[in-house]
């Protein structure tokens, strides 16, 4: 289906005034750059209520079917809000795991019922969903995960450990990656994957501060809990194929996610705009030709980056290395953004060193704060490594 | 001004098919051994597949068919450059080219008669530098009141095969473009260069004492050589892509069939990593070269088209000497040799990254579109 430019255009300016009227003011508490450092009850209640609200205006999950509380729209709509809550500054839309990756998951590879039960609530922020792949041991390397999952009657007895659960401590359910058997073969072939109530007896998350000084983090501990043997998803076993499609949701190799503004979008152009400011030796920063030439260097990586994402769209231009663009996404635009958010917190003389909470930081320690909360997204799923590793192997065929 | 909102790229089914045709022809035509075989001749190309290339009409690709010309728009250059590049397929089809749009800019209709020229098979060549900068005015050949050309011009790209020379010259101050024919050059006019790819031609040209048989001047000589300069660096950018693409496949063959400590040495991160960006860097190049075909016309160049072929340039410059450079690296002591096909990757790399101006160039000049303005 493809929407006429008039339509887009009018829904652009309802959107637009919509949010005018309706993007909260600053709140006078810090709020979360991303859904990966929401850490006080302040900042839950806050993106909570803000969710709801675009929820109900019809403005998340457009592209979602109507029986599960999406609008049925071209996806065209929601790219639109997206832009639109980039440019109105709005709050984050904080319930990514369950926008980007569990809804379009279960909408994808989903029974009926689960459709029915989980995805309405995921939109309108009533429940909140938190990952559970990685493990204390096991990071980058998911397959060997050692958290057990043993049936017994119409349940099963989970125990073990999770690591970098995002919202952990305020999730509702899970979608959790463990070991129902020991004994495959092939690592891989004992896994299976379990959309879990976190609110059980056994289940207890523990907040890990992070680099930024702040929380989002947690590492959960299961202790015999025991969930409904009902919460499998897919076949027992069959755990690890539902998870590598999740991934694919994760990294945006795949689309159907709700919302892609999981995040303060912080464009090439806010960084110029604020290096304008800055004087060096007496002179604007920006007549400094080593600072010039830098500056072109992320501009060219920025620009490269929305091209490459409109090349996609033109199969003709890509059949050397199919699906290499969308598999090599996340290794270049997480490093660009580290990078550039990086540059911008050094080029700022003496008060690079300022850290949010200083009246006299630049942007309120905006671009410090940004560099360091980065790292999530070199880091979770699938650190820039292994993304180089995925690229080699999956789009180049190079042996591992 | 904004770097990111214009990300035009359009490809028609036309141009798809003017790239798969471009790729097989290259294929099938050129393979490396044909390559391989001009690399010491004078030429340094089939006069055979030439024939067959001008045949196709790419003589003419980037002109309009009110002048003998494919008539698909400057743009659908971009796909035959790359797949030349993709066989680091050397004629004289991006002189000859350029000429064709510096005339025509200049020109237009008034210059048809030179333009069916070129369409038709004729070597054009560009007398532009008249020493080693891109950057400087060039016009130091000059015309004298007696009607004669004094001066010589450096590093002319196929100077030796050319049919017709297109000088930049001065007039009392005025910049003007000088039509030569290749038969009113003295015996002793051409000195040969040495160049560093051996797929590629060039030499320095004097043309004291000759008669231009033509004189192009006015207003639109200024823009015409401006654009086509800037679509020297795009469609140099374009050549130099499909030689990086090229480079990458050979690198990642090698590494899926060389073993070394009893492991294919593909499994090797070390190797394996850098090969990823060659790969981003190709696709990043590709990427620029679509988008700056998709922005440029017969129209003056917009800031946009010019942002375009700049980073394009940029882009493939910096792919291509690092995958040259890689290549030869990765190949080890099979890559240090005149056999292995990196020596003309390497050689490419550098002879391409000059052309139409380097990354240094190009980057001062974005540099101020874009922050100062």
């Amino acid at each position: 289906m493809s929407e006429s430019k008039a339509a887009l255009q009018a829904f652009k300016s309802e959107v637009a005034a919509w949010m005018a009227e309706n993007v909260p003011s600053d709140p006078g508490f810090l709020l979360p750059l991303t859904f990966l450092e929401v850490g006080t009850e302040q900042q839950l209640d806050f993106l909570r209520e803000w969710q709801h609200k675009l929820w109900q205006a019809g403005f998340l999950g457009m592209h979602w079917p109507t029986e599960y509380g999406g609008q049925g729209a071209d996806s065209a709509y929601q790219f639109i809000v997206d832009k639109e809550l980039g440019r109105h500054r709005a709050p984050i839309i904080f319930n990514t795991i369950g926008l980007n990756w569990v809804g379009p998951l279960l909408l994808d590879m989903g029974t009926d019922e689960e459709k029915s039960k989980y995805i309405k609530n995921i939109l309108s922020a009533e429940e909140i969903w938190c990952q559970g792949f990685s493990e204390p041991d096991h990071g980058s390397d998911l397959g060997a995960v050692q958290t057990r999952a043993v049936k017994e009657g119409d349940e099963y007895v989970v125990n073990g450990s999770k690591i970098w659960t995002t919202l952990g401590n305020y999730a509702d359910h899970m979608i959790l990656l463990a070991r129902t058997n020991t004994k495959t073969e092939r690592k891989y072939d004992g896994l299976s994957f379990f959309l879990s109530p976190m609110k059980v007896a056994g289940v207890e998350a523990h907040p890990i501060r992070k680099v930024t000084g702040e929380y989002g983090f947690n590492q959960t501990f299961f202790t015999d809990a025991r969930i409904p043997a009902s919460c499998l998803m897919g076949e027992e076993g069959g755990g690890w194929t539902v998870a590598m499609k999740t991934l694919e949701y994760e990294r945006g190799v795949t689309a159907g996610q709700a919302s892609a503004y999981w995040g303060v979008a912080v464009q090439v152009d806010d960084m110029i705009d604020e290096l304008a400011a800055i004087e060096q030796d007496g002179e604007p920063l920006l007549s400094d030709p080593i600072v010039r030439d830098d500056l072109v260097g992320f501009m060219m990586e920025a620009k490269a980056l929305s091209l490459a994402a409109r090349r996609m769209a033109i199969p003709a231009l890509g059949t050397d290395y199919p699906m290499g663009l969308a598999l090599s996404v996340k290794y270049r635009g997480t490093e660009y953004e580290r990078r550039m958010k990086q540059y911008t917190a050094s080029k700022q003389g003496a008060q690079s060193a300022l850290y949010v909470g200083d009246d006299d930081a630049v942007s309120g320690g905006f671009w410090q704060r940004a560099y360091f909360s980065n790292f999530g997204a070199t880091i979770g799923g699938g650190t820039t490594q292994v993304q180089a590793n995925i690229v080699a192997e999956h789009v180049l065929g190079l042996p591992k | 001004m904004s770097v990111t909102p214009n990300v035009t790229m359009t490809f028609s089914e036309e141009q798809g098919m003017l790239l798969d045709v471009a790729r097989g022809f290259v294929r099938d035509q050129a393979p490396i051994d044909v390559i391989r075989a001009q690399l010491e001749t004078e030429t340094g190309y089939d006069s055979v597949v030439w024939q067959s290339m001008v045949d196709m009409g790419w003589a003419g690709i980037a002109l309009p068919d009110s002048v003998g010309g494919a008539g698909m728009g400057v743009g659908s250059a971009v796909p035959v450059f790359e797949s030349l590049g993709g066989g680091l397929l050397g004629t004289p089809l991006l002189s000859t080219t350029l000429a064709g749009q510096l005339i025509w800019r200049a020109a237009g209709e008034g210059a048809a008669s030179w333009l069916a020229r070129l369409c038709s098979g004729e070597v054009g060549a560009l007398a532009l530098l008249d020493h080693a900068d891109w950057g400087a005015a060039n016009c130091g050949v000059s015309l004298g009141s007696d009607g004669c050309l004094s001066g010589r011009k450096c590093f002319v790209a196929d100077a030796g095969v050319a049919d017709m020379f297109v000088v930049v010259a001065n007039d009392n101050g005025e910049t003007i473009l000088a039509i030569v024919e290749a038969t009113a050059l003295s015996s002793d006019a051409l000195s040969h260069n040495v160049v560093i790819d051996l797929t590629k031609r060039s030499a320095n040209v004097d043309f004291t004492g000759v008669v231009p048989v033509d004189i192009l001047r006015g207003e639109r000589v200024v823009s015409a050589l401006r654009d086509t300069l800037l679509l020297g660096a795009l469609l140099t950018a374009s050549e130099t892509t499909g030689a990086a693409a090229l480079c990458l496949s050979g690198i990642t063959d090698y590494l899926k069939t060389r073993k070394q400590f009893g492991k294919l040495i593909g499994s090797y991160q070390a190797l394996k990593h850098p090969t990823v960006d060659i790969y981003v860097g190709m696709e990043n190049a590709r990427s620029f070269i679509y988008h700056g075909a998709s922005v440029v016309d017969d129209d003056p160049l917009s800031e946009d088209a010019e942002t375009a072929c700049r980073m394009a340039k940029v882009a493939a410059d910096d792919v291509m000497v690092f995958a040259g450079d890689r290549s030869v690296q990765f190949h080890g002591g099979f890559g240090f040799t005149w056999d292995c096909d990196s020596t003309l990757f390497i050689r490419r790399a550098q002879w391409a990254q000059q052309m139409y101006g380097g990354a240094i160039h190009h980057r001062k000049r974005l540099a101020a579109l874009l922050l100062d303005s």
